[in-house]
């Protein structure tokens, strides 16, 4: 579905293997598609495609945000100790605000988790960007703190969300419209959303102009400070919004919600195109690169050749074959 | 080196002052437990708590101290610190690492401590006066016991499954010691790191995998926590039992309601940490001789005895 609008590149002005090098990503996804009927047809029934597009919204929307933080030559380590603190401050409002508001605590919860999504951004943007701190250290910071409070909010253990508000809240995960699953429709409109900012818009430029030359940017007059935070303050919203349909999920904040999604993350966004090292954003590529690391740990257990001690060497060098498949189409 | 010699001077600093505090009049136990990062550390932390607590209020000649420390390295500074101001006359460890917390424990024993350790043994055992631990072996025996009787001896499992360690490997064995000889068959087992979100997906993969699926075992409550919602969200009716272990309050509740797919659970209880504390100080007041090794056994919990192991107001 994603395809269709990939297939028409916004900005091709420079030459057409642009072209080639969006459609990496979703080389490799076909092939892994494939390898996965051939391994065990189950894979391709759409109750299981269904679960596993459905699971990985979740990284792919906090991956969104990424893109805009890696393209623009920053890093952030904080994202999922962000998610889990988010999770439990918009868990434990909502739990609070029941006995004034029912169930629209949950449209109010979910206001409260945007706000604190747009404020953590803001603090890491800022650090970043005004501390002139090494984006590396200064999200490493962040990660730790976050991790940190959502341990404390909950005394270590678990922060359950009200049972009055469970059943209401549910379908924002397990729902369906036309037969999508709810979180899959979020992330396409996220990925819309943000593949508009980044390729229609003037701030887009600017943020791959930045990660691709910050001298250069700032010598044509583009504040670095103000779009780097931007891009923070993006991946903060985009990070509320994962958390928003994470909860329903299990219903619970723990401080172990959300470890390693950063990781996670951070390989979605490069399988799906994006330099490290910052520059042009590809934002679909990147919804593909989540869609192929949830692909990837589900073919594990769906097939019956890989010992259990060994899924996550597997899984590593499935990943590095994505990427050569991706070196090679782009060098065409 | 210079770890090892300040621990020394504590030491010898707790030696110096035991003979003032014979004439103090209270007893001081320290606990030293690791800091609340996941749920049954979090159980440990709270049950710690609420033994000095009761003991403190109990009987006023004893004060008990309790620490927590994020790692090992911050443990046995913690050790250094409580042996450094005052002599103890009990430490109550449940250390985060074997390795590197024998020899502190070894310099507080020499000060002259009574040291009870607790779940996870040091190097040397004879450091230790009292040895408190769980039973991981039972608690998968336990648990396979009760799915070979209410199966009839036959029908397909999954298992899910920790980090990779010790304490995930006795508890597999345990379980795969329990079904040997009966025509359960573990279709698949995986890791999924004692984790609720990991357990979810791993149970939608299973559900996917395999049309017929009779029992699940997670040898966690945290990762049965996410299989229940995954096999929820399915709607499928083949799974009779859904079962953990470890005596969160969640599923130990789910137990007092009598849960058809979840009606029993295994302990491999935090409170541990309290019946440990509780015999050091039976041994200090009461001239009550405890030394020795307890293990506390993994018994079947169910509607009957539920109650006992059930702690409404603790995080786990």
């Amino acid at each position: 579905m994603s395809a269709v609008i990939q297939s028409a590149p916004p900005r091709r002005e420079r030459d057409f293997a642009i072209g080639w090098a969006d459609a990496g990503p979703f080389l490799a996804l076909a092939a892994l598609l494939v390898i996965g009927f051939l391994i065990n047809p189950d894979f391709l029934s759409s109750t299981n495609l269904s679960n596993v597009i459905t699971r990985s919204a979740f990284i792919a929307i906090i991956a969104v945000g990424a893109t805009f933080v890696i393209s623009s030559g920053g890093l952030d380590l904080s994202v999922g100790s962000m998610a889990a603190f988010i999770t439990g401050v918009m868990i434990m409002f909502m739990n609070g605000m029941v006995p004034h508001l029912g169930t629209w605590s949950v449209p109010a919860g979910m206001a409260i988790a945007l706000l604190a999504g747009i404020a953590c951004g803001l603090v890491n943007g800022l650090i970043v960007t005004v501390g002139k701190i090494e984006p590396f250290i200064a999200t490493l910071g962040t990660m730790g703190i976050f991790r940190a409070l959502i341990t404390y909010l909950s005394d270590g253990g678990t922060i359950p969300i009200d049972r009055s508000l469970r059943e209401a809240y549910r379908p924002v995960y397990f729902g369906t419209v036309a037969g999508i699953p709810i979180p899959i429709l979020i992330s396409l409109a996220v990925a819309a959303i943000g593949s508009f900012i980044l390729y229609k818009t003037k701030y887009g430029r600017k943020c791959a102009a930045v990660g691709a030359n910050a001298d250069v940017a700032r010598y044509s007059g583009i504040s670095i400070i103000k779009t780097r935070t931007i891009a923070y303050l993006i991946q903060g919203a985009c990070v509320a919004i994962a958390a928003i349909c994470y909860v329903p999920r299990l219903g619970a904040a723990t401080p172990t919600t959300g470890l390693l999604w950063e990781l996670q993350v951070i390989t979605a966004v490069v399988i799906g195109g994006t330099a490290l090292r910052g520059g042009k954003g590809h934002i679909w590529g990147t919804v593909a690169g989540a869609v192929i690391l949830e692909l990837i740990a589900n073919l594990m257990v769906l097939s019956d050749f890989v010992s259990e001690y060994l899924v996550a060497a597997v899984q590593g060098v499935i990943i590095i074959i994505a990427m050569l498949i991706q070196r090679f189409s782009n060098s065409k | 080196m210079t770890r090892t010699k300040w621990v020394a001077a504590a030491a010898l600093g707790a030696l110096l002052m035991a003979g003032q505090a014979v004439a103090a009049d209270k007893k001081v136990v320290a606990v030293s437990i690791p800091a609340a990062d996941h749920g049954w550390t979090a159980g440990v932390v709270y049950h710690a708590q609420a033994a000095a607590k009761e003991i403190n209020a109990a009987f006023p000649d004893v004060e008990v101290i309790v620490k927590t420390s994020p790692s090992a390295t911050a443990q046995v500074s913690a050790l250094e610190d409580l042996s450094a101001g005052r002599k103890l006359d009990a430490l109550v460890i449940l250390p985060h690492t074997s390795e590197e917390l024998t020899m502190p424990v070894k310099a507080v024993k020499d000060g002259g401590a009574f040291i009870t350790v607790v779940d996870r043994g040091l190097n040397d055992p004879a450091i230790q006066d009292l040895y408190v631990a769980g039973d991981n072996i039972a608690v998968g025996k336990n648990t396979a016991k009760f799915l070979v009787d209410k199966l009839g001896g036959k029908g397909n499992l999954v298992v899910l499954r920790g980090i990779p360690t010790v304490i995930d490997d006795e508890r597999i064995k345990g379980f795969q010691d329990g079904i040997a000889g009966t025509d359960l068959k573990i279709l698949d087992i995986q890791y999924a790191n004692w984790n609720s979100d990991e357990a979810f997906k791993l149970m939608q993969d299973y559900l996917a995998k395999y049309p017929q699926i009779d029992a699940v075992w997670a040898n966690d409550d945290d990762m049965l926590l996410g299989v229940l919602e995954a096999i929820k969200e399915s709607g499928r009716t083949d799974i009779k039992f859904a079962l953990g272990g470890n005596g969160m309050k969640e599923i130990v509740k789910k137990v007092i309601d009598g849960d058809a797919v979840t009606p029993v659970e295994t302990p491999y209880p935090p409170s541990m940490i309290k019946t440990a504390i509780y015999m050091t100080v039976a041994n200090l007041v009461g001239q009550a001789p405890v030394r020795g090794n307890v293990k506390l056994d993994a018994p079947l919990i169910t509607q009957a005895n539920a109650a006992e192991f059930y702690f409404p107001d603790s995080p786990f």
